[in-house]
């Protein structure tokens, strides 16, 4: 049993194209380590240099987005499903 | 270049003017991988704002899992200014070059600065426009309205079983 992870289509470059991938880890940030392991470069598009996720990117666990569940160290479970979303938003 | 049907191209329209003053958002998904604008989804300003729009969490959470049931990537986002003309903001380019949005996207800016509410009269358009948004660079594209997607399109990608 592992964390399955739903990748953007813009990130796919970095999963071979694949559209879900899978990862461990007992929290978010633990887990976006092990994703970076096998899929070199993913981490650098999610989490700024100052080590916080990016803030035109969404990530939930479930159903529930992580900004409201203490981002990267939102802990994580096996059959966990996290997605991985662009934030749609602007202004004039 | 964005070549969108006019159902949706007045739908979008319509939905900028409803809204108006404060600015109308969503989405029109197609065939994940194509350039095909089929389903228009009006989505909720979150921010019910004149001057910023946003999707809320879970509105977004659900709308990209329901896509990608249907194999489905938003072709189109779109959203209005209301008192500004249809040009991305530094916000909006802000946000459409953050690391998971996908630059093959086509931003629709819609301006409802001189025609907020339907008016009646003749030449009453609202402002269209499309954009390519890559890394911070803007593009404008052109925009072909067709009367019909199916049939204006490129018989070539019609697969027949």
């Amino acid at each position: 049993m592992a964390i399955e992870v739903r990748i953007p289509t813009i990130l796919r470059t970095h999963t071979g194209g694949n559209k879900t991938v899978e990862g461990s880890g007992a929290t978010l940030g633990a887990l976006v380590d092990d994703l970076d392991s096998k899929h070199p470069g993913l981490k650098n598009r999610l989490v700024t240099e100052e080590g916080k996720l990016h803030r035109f990117v969404n990530v939930y666990v479930n159903d529930e987005d992580v900004r409201f569940t203490g981002a990267l160290d939102t802990e994580v479970k096996d059959g966990d499903s996290v997605t991985i979303l662009p934030a749609v938003a602007g202004g004039c | 270049m964005l070549r969108i049907d006019r159902a949706t191209y007045d739908a979008i329209v319509a939905h900028a003017r409803k809204d108006h003053p404060d600015e109308a958002c969503g989405v029109v998904a197609g065939p994940e991988g194509s350039d095909r604008p089929e389903r228009f989804i009006p989505m909720l300003n979150a921010a019910r704002s004149p001057t910023f729009y946003e999707f809320d969490s879970g509105d977004l959470l659900r709308l990209y899992r329901e896509m990608d049931d249907r194999d489905e990537w938003p072709v189109v986002v779109y959203h209005s200014h209301t008192a500004t003309e249809a040009y991305p903001s530094r916000t909006d380019v802000g946000y459409a070059s953050g690391p998971a949005a996908d630059p093959r996207t086509h931003y629709v800016l819609v301006s409802t600065r001189h025609h907020g509410h339907e008016t009646g009269l003749v030449d009453d358009e609202v402002e269209f426009r499309s954009f390519r948004i890559v890394g911070g660079e803007v593009s404008e594209e052109e925009v072909e309205v067709v009367e019909s997607y199916l049939f204006g399109h490129s018989p070539t990608t019609v697969v027949y079983d």
